[in-house]
């Protein structure tokens, strides 16, 4: 450039301080003026908003459990939400309520149109490979099994993980896949558990999906961790599911 | 006045166009690569933005006269939260399919750039209607980015669009278009394009002053 190399050092300033007119600073009654007709305004917003969407976010709500619970279920014409206490017997929940009692498990019985039992549904919930891949299972207590799984949410790779909603061989493990108590009722007779693909034994095995093995383990593990917390409790207390009433 | 609709026009055509949030400010990246997997997705994913940003813009102009300075950032983001939960309970009754398929990104609004930005560089300085204006033009323009990479992203990825199939059964879906990677993608070949219309642009423009010189 045309510039004389100088020797001379340059003062490069890096932060001037800007001679600014002084600010005449706000005094506290209109901060806090403000503050409290902004909250005043968003509160009654917030409020408003809560109530009038409050009954149509129940019944979505209650539309998405009974479209899953009628997945796993498909004889199933109506449904009742329940909850097995820890310390064994089991209640039904009023439509509404939301909070459970510590320990408790939640299921649902689904009654046939002659309001026979057509068989209970529960969720259950284990990590999969993005995130808790949480289904929603059928069991039949005529042959003690896990009879369908659906999805209620996961976040698993598309193409890969989420094969557990197509894979025909796979969804095949829950045609009947067993879930027997032992003699006592204090534990499944075998641990549910996903095996290998290919390697599937004995009845109470899933079978995983070849290169999804990572989601099939947390199905297996979702169905198990849930069976082995809700049928020792359910299974003496099934007479009382019998009829709808 | 004939002057005041396009004064009006121009505002709203800034966020659309000339400042358009997501290809031009390259603003509220999250969303955009997040959520973009499916047009639907991204259709509801900007307009619950723009609904968010109209509202708060409005509200935060008409109290722009009695905000004191120190306390605006505190009252923005109070008033930008109300109208996120709103919206997060509107979606939560239209369905919940949808809910759960934006996820967190719905509440996640409350801290996107686009609507603070907007909040703090217009919305403080002007009336309500020129405000709202802006912000629908804001909006506008994010939702348009959104959509543009969402319909990219759906045809590739799962060969639908809007959920209906495009291409028949045998078409082999582009998976890596719907996981993360096909995001940066879509944006980074998105954004080549409007930087290869800019140039063009001005290459148009050079050119045409040099003929006025000669004539």
């Amino acid at each position: 450039m045309s510039e004389p190399s100088s020797t001379e050092k340059k003062v490069i300033p890096i932060a001037v301080a800007a001679p600014e007119a002084a600010v005449p600073e706000s005094p506290a009654g209109p901060m806090i003026r403000t503050l409290g007709l902004v909250s005043a305004i968003c509160g009654l917003i917030i409020v408003g908003a809560y109530q009038g969407t409050y009954d149509a976010v129940a019944a979505n709500k209650r539309i998405a459990t009974e479209r899953a619970v009628f997945k796993v279920l498909p004889k199933a014409k109506s449904i009742g939400e329940f909850v097995a206490a820890p310390g064994g017997g089991i209640a039904r929940v009023g439509a509404g309520e939301t909070a459970i009692p510590p320990g408790a498990v939640k299921f649902f019985a689904a009654w046939d149109e002659a309001g026979k039992l057509a068989g209970i549904a529960a969720e259950g919930g284990a990590k999969g490979y993005a995130d808790t891949v949480r289904i929603m299972f059928g069991y039949q207590p005529d042959c003690q099994c896990v009879v369908g799984i659906g999805v209620v949410s996961m976040r698993e790779t598309p193409g890969i993980g989420d094969k557990i909603l197509t894979d025909k061989e796979f969804l095949a493990n829950f045609n009947a896949l067993d879930a027997k108590l032992k003699e006592d009722l204090s534990a499944l007779a075998n641990e549910v558990k996903a095996v290998k693909h290919g390697t599937k034994s004995g009845a109470w095995q899933v079978d995983a999906i070849a290169g999804a093995t990572i989601t099939s383990r947390a199905v297996g593990k979702a169905i198990n961790d849930t069976a082995q917390a809700l049928l020792p409790r359910l299974v003496p207390n099934l007479d009382k599911l019998g009829s709808k009433s | 006045m004939s002057a005041a609709a396009p004064q009006t026009w121009d505002e709203f055509m800034e966020g659309v166009w000339k400042q358009n949030p997501t290809f031009v400010m390259i603003l509220g990246m999250c969303p955009t690569l997040a959520v973009t997997v499916s047009a639907i997705n991204a259709i509801s994913m900007g307009l619950s933005t723009a609904l968010v940003l109209i509202a708060s813009c409005g509200l935060v102009s008409m109290m722009r006269n009695v905000t004191p300075k120190e306390v605006r950032i505190a009252v923005y983001i109070v008033i930008i939260a109300t109208f996120v939960t709103a919206v997060d309970y509107a979606i939560q009754a239209i369905s919940l399919a949808l809910y759960d398929a934006l996820g967190a990104f719905i509440q996640l609004i409350v801290v996107n750039c686009i609507i603070l930005g907007r909040a703090e560089a217009h919305a403080a300085k002007n009336p309500p209607w020129p405000a709202m204006v802006n912000a629908a033009g804001m909006g506008v323009g994010f939702t348009i980015g959104l959509l543009a990479l969402g319909v990219v992203r759906e045809i590739l990825g799962a060969g639908t669009l809007f959920g209906i199939s495009l291409f028949g059964v045998g078409f082999q879906p582009w998976v890596i278009m719907v996981l993360p990677p096909g995001g940066f993608f879509v944006l980074g070949a998105w954004l080549l394009f409007f930087s290869w219309l800019e140039r063009r642009k001005l290459r148009r423009q050079s050119s045409a002053t040099e003929v006025a010189h000669h004539v």
